[in-house]
């Protein structure tokens, strides 16, 4: 049941991560990174880490697609088609990817990985206490550094987006 | 961990999905398309944290620690981003990749 679930999983993320790279509307390939994205939600709880897959959906299918659809919206004519890319370029960049792809399949599958042999889930309560931990291996400095930038971003984004034009 | 899956297949996954983002990266020519791809190039990245937690060492937990780490550069990111493009529309009113190769000074 599960593999059958995450082969769908699977190939639900490939198609539509292709749409989303060759899409020539725009707000449908926006719309296609949302599939994309829960299908990740999706496979991350079937590794049994749904408090990950629960910040994804609301991160990224609640957050990051609305700021992208509403960024499309104030630039962009809805109706309007992306200019087509040169052929010659989109053959350069697919053997970039391919050659890429190849040389990563050939170190993992040559990579002699030793499963762990006990299993436990990821509980929420032990991400807690290790994001707050100061002790050994804990993660408090990350954690503040991450909420500095999250208030430095907030403000910086809100300075940038106010802006001035070119001509006052 | 998932039943029937080797690792092998999942990061299978996840490197397509990275060079997927690659691919778009190289041949888009908007600014919001390539930051999409972008996104797709991070989701990879914290698809793979995850699963070599779970599947190898599942005592620790810096695997899922760091892929919310991630998350949370990932919404920075896209949030600064976002502004900039707005910003830039304001000023050459364009968002096209070849329409904005003048720096400031």
């Amino acid at each position: 049941m599960e593999t059958i679930l995450f082969y769908i999983l699977a190939v639900l993320i490939v198609i539509f991560a292709i749409a989303t790279v060759s899409s020539r509307k725009i707000l449908r390939a926006v719309i296609y990174l949302l599939f994309v994205l829960i299908a990740i939600s999706g496979i991350y709880f079937l590794v049994d880490y749904s408090f990950l897959g629960a910040i994804q959906l609301t991160v990224y299918g609640g957050g990051v697609i609305v700021l992208i659809i509403f960024s499309v919206l104030l630039v962009h004519h809805v109706e309007l088609e992306l200019e087509v890319t040169p052929l010659k370029k989109k053959i350069i960049a697919g053997l970039i990817s391919a050659a890429g792809l190849g040389i990563t399949l050939w170190a993992i599958f040559t990579f002699p990985f030793e499963n762990a042999s006990n299993y436990s889930s990821i509980e929420v309560a032990d991400i807690g206490r290790k994001l707050l931990s100061y002790g050994e291996g804990g993660y408090i400095l990350p954690f503040e550094v991450i909420s500095a930038l999250l208030l430095a971003v907030m403000i910086g984004a809100i300075v940038i987006a106010k802006g001035k034009k070119l001509n006052q | 961990m998932i039943e029937g899956i080797s690792i092998y297949e999942i990061l299978t996954l996840s490197s397509i999905l990275f060079f997927i983002g690659v691919y778009g990266f190289f041949t888009r020519e908007n600014l919001i398309t390539v930051l999409m791809s972008v996104e797709l190039i991070l989701n990879a990245s914290a698809v793979n944290f995850v699963v070599i937690n779970t599947y190898l060492y599942p005592d620790f937990l810096q695997g899922a620690v760091f892929s919310i780490f991630i998350i949370a550069m990932a919404a920075a990111e896209t949030a600064l981003a976002i502004a900039i493009i707005i910003n830039l529309y304001k000023l050459v009113a364009s968002i096209e990749v070849k329409d904005t190769q003048e720096l400031k000074y």
